[in-house]
């Protein structure tokens, strides 16, 4: 920019990398923990450096799981993550997508009314109503279920926001053309609306994905059965019981797997990420 | 707010807004609605009877020493975590805004924790310094500190704090940078002109253009320490010991949970709503301004 002595930039380098190390070191000392063996680590002896039992701890908690309980084998907990996070961003894009058509595209009663009661949902996260919620579900007898897990927090109106918000970017002549071309308004959404979304579903699809992955207080409460709990909630069943019996490479490794999708989504789609996260965000 | 053509149909857009409303209805109006409903209930200790109580949730609620503790406690986590992890990722953000080699992978480098869940971040911390075999623990003790944030409060609450405001670095320092790239250089340039030093330019200049972006970040900030911290506080310390990590939003956990009182859960509920909604109103007061910025 203005005046930029070599001396400054040294100092720039210096002040990132030190940011970047303690970003990253809690981390790194999990990696590290899961390669070693649970009795140097609760002696307090642990290294710093890897050690060799990175196959024989992952082994173990992708399909045993902790040796001294009946708790689920982690790989369950992915699976069960993985369907969850997907069927929130999926679900959550499908349904607001063509909410906010029809609130852009039509004129029809209570437009403004339905607007605003989708609106309204921005306001209030699932922790502040969470037990009146929870007895709606268990009404439905959705507890344990995949569908129980999602559906409640598909309930709020960030999508929708955000694709009305590109709706009305959308020129005019696009509607225009494609009804002297005789398409209708099931034809124009797909032919026309859906392609130009694409980028925007994307974006929104990364940020869902993540948010859905790392929920934890809801399913924490409406999945009893083992074989159904997501791997957050796995992990801090891994550290209930009394320090001594904690397996430390074991729950290392289940928060490193925890970590992995998606850390890996925001590195690899950071484009996508960071454009997701300022749009869900105005 | 809507397009000058639109197409004519009775039926299609009540159908194309059906689903997104139901579930709108029956997961967020319903339970809500049941919150203040229940809120102004009293149960007997069986679950046999129900009687309408009026404010006598609120009133015995409020009436703990406990509650307003806890709601300090709320407010005090929050400015902390939000003030240690906003001016940590102000720091690294204009540093990294300097036009340096490798600047894209510093980047890289400092936004994946975003994607770290709140119970992962808690079971990290609690590794590092565990009283009996974390590694920073063993440290802190090196050095003569009496380290046991199992057994002292305010050791336990420093942690909580500490970890969560590292969990909301990445977040931040992702607003701070676009918005530093959003300053015009013409700007800073005009400063150095008239012979401002970069720590002056940076106070006079840069820190008032960016106030929008630090008041956005501090409410989110505020926001994200009232409830995000749930899984942190849950894998960490459970509200312990004796309640010194305790927040508005665990608390309405625990009460409803194991205490099984749910008119007193209700009526924080409904408190924790009204904070909620009157920091989002803030939230999008300030939205407005920005835009005519």
């Amino acid at each position: 920019m203005v005046e930029q002595e070599g001396i400054q930039r040294y100092i720039a380098h210096a002040i990132l990398w030190i940011g970047i190390a303690i970003v990253a070191f809690p981390v790194y000392l999990a990696i590290v923990a899961s390669t070693q063996e649970n009795a140097a680590i609760a002696n307090g002896q642990m290294s710093l450096l890897p050690g060799g039992h990175f196959l024989q701890t992952y082994y173990q908690t992708i399909f045993v799981g902790t040796s001294g309980s009946t708790r689920e084998p982690v790989g369950t907990m992915l699976l069960n993550s993985l369907v969850m996070a997907l069927s929130i961003a999926f679900g959550k894009i499908a349904v607001s997508i063509i909410s906010a058509y029809a609130i852009v595209y039509f004129r029809f009663p209570f437009r403004m009314t339905m607007f605003w009661l989708i609106f309204i949902t921005l306001m209030l996260p699932v922790e502040v109503r969470i037990y009146p919620t929870y007895k709606t579900v268990a009404d439905l007898h959705l507890l344990d279920s995949y569908a129980g897990l999602a559906l409640p927090l598909i309930a709020s109106a960030t999508a929708t926001l955000l694709f009305r918000q590109f709706f009305m970017t959308v020129p005019e002549e696009l509607l225009e053309a494609s009804r002297i071309d005789g398409a209708g308004p099931l034809r124009f959404f797909w032919d026309t609306l859906l392609p130009l979304s694409r980028t925007n579903m994307a974006a929104l699809f990364v940020i869902l994905f993540i948010l859905g992955w790392n929920q934890y207080l809801w399913p924490l409460l409406i999945t009893t059965r083992d074989d159904m709990q997501t791997i957050q909630i796995g992990i801090r069943k891994m550290i209930t019981t009394s320090d001594a019996l904690t397996e430390w490479p074991v729950v290392m490794a289940t928060a490193v797997l925890a970590m992995l999708p998606p850390v890996f989504v925001v590195v690899v789609m950071q484009k996508l990420f960071v454009r997701g996260l300022v749009e869900t965000e105005k | 707010m809507q397009k000058q053509s639109v197409f004519q149909s009775k039926l299609l857009p009540f159908a194309l807004v059906a689903p997104q409303l139901a579930i709108v209805l029956i997961f967020f109006y319903w339970p809500a609605a049941q919150a203040v409903v229940q809120s102004f209930l009293l149960q007997d200790a069986f679950g046999l009877s129900t009687s309408f109580v009026w404010f006598e949730n609120y009133q015995d609620i409020l009436s703990q020493p406990d509650y307003w503790a806890a709601i300090v406690r709320t407010f005090v986590f929050s400015f902390a975590i939000a003030f240690s992890s906003l001016s940590f990722a102000l720091l690294l953000a204009v540093m990294a805004d300097k036009p340096l080699r490798g600047g894209t992978l510093y980047r890289t480098l400092l936004i994946w924790p975003y994607a770290v869940a709140p119970p992962v971040v808690g079971v990290l911390w609690v590794f590092m310094l565990h009283p009996s075999l974390g590694i920073l623990a063993r440290g802190l003790r090196g050095m003569g500190i009496d380290w046991n944030p199992l057994l002292d409060g305010n050791q336990a609450a420093l942690l909580i704090i500490l970890a969560a405001a590292w969990k909301q670095i990445s977040y931040n320092f992702l607003f701070f940078l676009a918005g530093l790239q959003s300053i015009p250089r013409s700007v800073l340039e005009a400063a150095a002109i008239d012979g401002a030093r970069p720590m002056r330019r940076f106070w006079t200049v840069t820190f008032p253009l960016l106030s929008p972006t630090i008041f956005f970040l501090l409410v989110v900030n505020i926001v994200y320490a009232f409830f995000d911290t749930f899984g942190i506080i849950d894998t960490m310390t459970r509200g312990g010991p004796a309640k010194a990590t305790e927040t508005m939003v665990y608390r309405v956990y625990v009460d409803g949970l194991l205490g099984g009182n749910l008119g007193g859960s209700a009526a924080q509920s409904v408190i924790l709503m009204i904070i909620v909604i009157g920091l989002t109103a803030v939230q999008f007061r300030f939205v407005e301004r920005k835009v005519t910025y």
